[in-house]
């Protein structure tokens, strides 16, 4: 099994404020919008070194979104930041209409993702963002799995054209992924190559499904990891190709079943060639107050969860 | 349009005829063609969408497209889509509109940019009475004066209907001018929203306002189905079409008419 190394645990938000402060430098258009977290969005280095590109909203997150629809209009690429519930679940309509039909420029950036968030509980823990966004047509749909991961991302949405929402979070992660590596939206990264099953992960749950990956190989069973960082364009080619191999999949995403990554993997099997699959996911429930390490066991969002899911598929090839 | 698709909303289209005409031919400093970017010219964003009618005539015969596209309202494959929206690529289009209170962000962010790119142009945008029940519109409402977006002129449509009946009676607007002052913007009225020479004034005066730290707003008052006896006053034909008798009344009352139609 190939290995990998954690170069030095950080949080994800991190690496979208280094991807930020970059941007800042790099391309003037870039402009960053806030709905009063910048502290938790990383977003002090960019308002330091560009006040004028950068814009304090308020706790108004529906008139930010139409804000950066706007200023797309003149040049500009903004980048909204807050967190994942109040990106996408309360400014559904306004993303809907002036960001996505409209089809405007605008990269909806979001911490606090999933369960991860932690002790705030359910009312700032969104299971739902990626479906919710998924569904529009246009959307591109990002998730990314560590610091450089993160980093790496923030700077290639300037360079794409399109509305996009990127999906980060709050805790401190191992940080794997090469600081070089180029991201490729759309394009899935294979991480370990296996015979007996394929585990697509997305966001927090890479770095489990690479734990899980390494546990299983001291069962015998040799599995195949693939990083699925954007779920919107999906890389069907990717996994197609794999589970042609492997003929299972086990899916792992920090998300609601419903609408997540599993759901857009199913779809592409069920259109090719159907197989096996387990999903690794919170059913269809709530999150509530927790450390993220409780929640994520809680709610079986851990490599061991990846384990058992991928000896129940394995049951059924 | 609206008899020949037997759908639309021709009570709040015939209340701003005035109004968008001396916009787009009179007040605007418009470039030739269309690009979404629109540097260096003023711009204009429709807020409440549904009166997309008289939104489309004025674009037609301002030259964003021909006069005869406008028999392609509402029907299938067209780019005058039930609301604007910019997805069939019509030119004069910059943002969807339809779902209600989303039009002033929108229109502050491009202000925004307006100054960003030191280009010293104005955007002006238009917006229904009930409308101003949405929320989201306080937030701009706070957000503009906050920030000094004074490049922004926002006319609301004040004509006292909307879908369920008068605006007092569904949920009243209270005192409006009173409450646009009290977020701190600049307000002006036009008492007589259907009078071209009172719109010239008006819109005149609240671009003398600008460029003064202060959002421009313009109580204008209007008569929804202005022009048409059996339309005016009454929020009914709010999102009704006229059948071919009442099309023909109305047009008989309106001889001056230019057909799109």
């Amino acid at each position: 099994m190939k290995k990998y190394t954690n170069t030095g645990s950080k949080d994800t938000r991190s690496g979208f404020g280094a991807g930020m402060t970059e941007l800042g430098q790099k391309n003037e258009n870039v402009v960053a919008l806030c709905a009063d977290l910048i502290g938790s969005l990383k977003f002090d280095d960019f308002k330091k070194n560009h006040p004028e590109r950068f814009f304090q909203i308020g706790i108004a997150e529906a008139n930010m979104i139409g804000i950066a629809a706007g200023l797309t209009i003149g040049g500009k690429i903004p980048f909204t930041g807050t967190f994942a519930n109040f990106s996408t679940g309360r400014v559904y309509d306004q993303i809907r209409q002036s960001v996505a039909y409209s089809d405007k420029n605008v990269k909806i950036c979001a911490s606090h993702a999933g369960l991860t968030l932690g002790e705030d509980g359910a009312t700032h823990q969104i299971l739902e963002d990626i479906g919710l966004m998924k569904m529009l047509p246009g959307m591109t749909v990002i998730n990314t799995c560590d610091y450089n991961q993160t980093k790496a991302a923030t700077i290639a949405l300037a360079e794409h054209h399109g509305p996009a929402y990127l999906r980060f979070g709050r805790p401190v992660v191992p940080n794997f992924t090469p600081a070089d590596e180029p991201f490729i939206i759309g394009k899935a990264i294979m991480l370990n190559e296996g015979t007996d099953v394929t585990i697509i992960a997305t966001g927090h749950l890479v770095w489990e499904a690479l734990i899980a990956a390494e546990a299983l190989e001291a069962k015998g069973i040799s599995a195949e990891v693939i990083n699925i960082h954007t779920i919107k364009p999906l890389d069907d080619e990717a996994i197609l190709k794999s589970v042609a191999k492997t003929g299972c999949v086990v899916t792992a995403e920090e998300h609601n079943i419903l609408g997540g990554l599993g759901e857009s993997v199913a779809r592409v099997l069920a259109l090719n060639t159907p197989a096996p699959q387990e999903f690794v996911a919170v059913n269809d429930s709530f999150g509530e107050s927790g450390t993220p390490e409780q929640l994520m066991e809680k709610y079986k969002l851990n490599h061991q969860a990846i384990v058992e899911a991928t000896e129940r598929v394995i049951k059924r090839k | 349009m609206v008899h020949a698709v037997n759908s639309g909303h021709p009570g709040g289209s015939l209340g701003c005829a005035e109004f968008l005409t001396v916009l787009y031919q009179h007040q605007m400093q418009r470039k030739a063609g269309f690009d979404m970017n629109g540097i260096g010219e003023d711009l204009f964003f429709l807020s409440n969408g549904h009166i997309s009618p008289v939104f489309y005539s004025v674009l037609a015969r301002s030259g964003y497209f021909p006069v005869s596209e406008l028999a392609t309202f509402r029907k299938l494959n067209s780019r005058l889509q039930g609301h604007p929206t910019t997805h069939e690529g019509l030119p004069g289009i910059r943002m969807a509109s339809g779902s209600l209170g989303q039009g002033l962000s929108v229109a502050i962010g491009a202000a925004q940019s307006k100054k960003l790119n030191s280009d010293q142009h104005l955007i002006y945008s238009l917006h229904g009475d009930g409308e101003l029940q949405e929320g989201q519109n306080w937030e701009a409402i706070m957000y503009a004066s906050a920030k000094k977006v004074d490049n922004l002129i926002a006319t609301i449509d004040y004509n006292g209907q909307q879908i369920d009946g008068s605006t007092d009676d569904v949920l009243s607007l209270g005192n409006l001018k009173a409450k646009f002052e009290a977020f701190d913007w600049d307000v002006l009225e036009i008492t007589e929203g259907n009078n071209i020479e009172a719109i010239k004034a008006g819109l005149a005066e609240a671009k003398s306002r600008t460029g003064k730290g202060k959002p421009v707003c313009v109580l204008m008052h209007t008569v929804m189905g202005n022009g048409v006896d059996f339309m005016m006053h009454t929020h009914a034909w709010h999102g009704k079409a006229p059948n071919d008798e009442q099309l023909a009344n109305g047009l008989a009352q309106n001889k001056e008419t230019l057909g799109d139609y």
